[in-house]
C-alpha cells in the first residue's frame, strides 16, 4: 500500500478514513487531528496551562508528546499507585521520567503511599467492598482534580482514545445508564463547586493509531497491561467493537461520534440529565455526591464504615 | 517466516501477506500492529521466507 499523500510505502492503513500514510505523513497527520479536536470542542488555547495525566502508557505519553509539539504550555503528572507486581508502578514511572528527560518536559509525581500512607492494593485490601480498580479510579480522580486546581492549571488533559470512549459508551448503553450517558463528554467544564475542567484530546483517534504513533515516533511506553486489568470488562467490550469494526470499517467511530452529535442536538437526553447535586466534603472541601465526607477521605479513615452499600457484601 | 506475538512464536511457510499470516494464527488485524526490524508494515505487505515479523498489541498499558 502507498501513502495517499506522497506515494511512498505506507506504514498504516486507516480503513475508516480510507487513508494510508507513510511514517512521515502519519507523524504529521496525528497532531493535526488532535489540534482540530482541541479547536472543535473548545478544549483550551495556547494561553492555558495544561496538566496532562500520564501513566507511562502509549496514549498519555503520546498525548504529552503531541501537545508539546503543538506548542501548548503543558506539564505532566504521574501518580505512583504502588502496584507491586513486577514493579509495575515503578517501571511505569521510569518511562515517564525517561520521556520527560528526553523532551526536557516539566512534570511532577504524586506517590500515593508516601502521601497517604498506603498503596492502592493495600487500601483496597483493607476496605471491604472496594476493588483495586475502583480504588484506583477514585484516587486518581481526586488527586488529579486537586492538583489541577491547587496549582492553578486551566485544564486537565487525559489520553482517552476513541476505543476507550466507545467501550465505555457501549457498556453504559447496554445498561441504559442515562446519568453516565449524560456525563460522558470530550470536555467536562469546571464547576464553581471545585471541579477542574477536564478534556480528552485523543477522542477522534483509534487505539490502533495511538499505538502506531508511539511506535513510529519512538516513544518508549509501558507495554504490559496493568496486572489488575486482566479480563477487565472494558477489554471485552473493545474486542466486541473490533469485531464490528472488522466487518464494517468506521463502526466504532460513528457509534461514538454520532452519539456526541445526537446528544448535543438534544435528540437523546434532556439537558438536565447530567446534573447530580453536589455537596462539599466536610474534610477536604472537594465536591461529592455523598453527604458529609467524600469517598476519597473515607478511604483513609480507619473507622468502620456505615453500611452504605450492600451489593458488595459477600 | 517467523511470527512473534507476546510469548508465542509461529513458523509459517511460503510468501504470504501479513493479513493472511494473521488469519492463519487467528489474530485480528485490528488488534495488532506488524513490524519488521522495528518498522511498521501494512497488512498487504508480502513477507519473505526468512523474515521475522514482530506483532505489537494495540491495547496495552495505562
Amino acid at each position: 500500500m502507498k501513502c495517499t499523500k506522497c506515494g511512498q510505502p505506507a506504514v498504516i492503513n486507516m480503513r475508516q478514513h480510507r487513508l494510508g500514510l507513510c511514517a512521515e505523513h502519519f507523524l504529521e497527520w496525528v497532531p493535526q487531528v488532535v489540534q482540530r479536536t482541541i479547536e472543535k470542542y473548545d478544549m483550551f488555547t495556547p494561553e492555558d496551562r495544561v496538566l496532562v495525566a500520564v501513566s507511562g502508557g502509549k496514549d498519555s505519553l503520546s498525548l504529552w508528546d503531541i501537545l508539546l509539539r503543538l506548542g501548548y504550555q503543558v506539564e505532566g503528572i504521574y501518580i505512583n499507585l504502588g502496584i507491586p507486581h513486577d514493579s509495575y508502578s515503578d517501571a511505569s514511572q521510569r518511562k515517564v521520567e525517561a520521556f520527560a528527560a528526553e523532551h526536557n518536559a516539566a512534570y511532577r509525581v504524586v506517590n500515593v503511599k508516601q502521601q497517604y500512607g498506603e498503596s492502592i492494593p493495600e487500601v483496597a485490601k483493607r476496605k471491604r467492598g472496594r476493588t483495586a480498580c475502583s480504588t484506583c479510579g477514585l484516587v486518581k480522580r481526586h488527586v488529579l482534580n486537586e492538583v489541577t486546581l491547587r496549582e492553578g492549571f486551566g485544564v486537565l488533559a487525559t489520553g482517552h482514545n476513541l476505543d476507550d470512549e466507545a467501550a465505555v459508551l457501549f457498556q453504559n448503553t447496554l445498561r441504559w445508564a442515562t446519568g453516565y450517558l449524560a456525563r460522558q463528554a470530550p470536555v467536562l467544564p469546571a464547576s464553581h463547586g471545585g471541579l477542574a475542567r477536564k478534556v480528552k484530546p485523543l477522542i477522534r483517534l483509534y487505539e490502533r493509531e495511538m499505538a502506531a504513533y508511539a511506535l513510529v515516533r519512538g516513544i518508549d511506553y509501558i507495554y504490559d497491561e496493568c496486572p489488575y486489568s486482566q479480563g477487565a470488562t472494558t477489554l471485552f467490550y473493545k474486542q466486541l467493537l473490533d469485531q464490528l469494526e472488522a466487518e464494517s470499517p468506521g463502526a466504532k467511530q460513528s457509534f461514538y461520534l454520532e452519539f456526541l452529535r445526537a446528544r448535543a442536538d438534544g435528540r437523546l437526553l434532556p439537558a438536565d440529565a447530567a446534573r447530580p447535586t453536589l455537596n462539599q466534603c466536610q474534610q477536604c472541601g472537594q465536591p461529592t455526591t455523598a453527604p458529609g465526607i467524600c469517598s476519597f477521605c473515607r478511604l483513609w479513615s480507619t473507622q468502620e464504615e456505615p453500611l452504605e452499600r450492600t451489593d458488595g457484601d459477600e | 517466516m517467523k511470527l512473534i506475538y507476546r510469548n508465542q512464536t509461529w513458523e509459517l511457510k511460503g510468501n504470504i501477506t501479513i493479513r493472511d499470516a494473521l488469519k492463519k494464527v487467528g489474530l485480528r488485524p485490528e488488534s495488532v500492529l506488524a513490524t519488521r526490524d522495528g518498522k511498521l508494515l501494512t497488512e498487504d505487505v508480502v513477507v519473505q521466507a526468512d523474515d521475522v515479523i514482530t506483532l505489537v498489541a494495540v491495547v496495552s498499558g495505562g
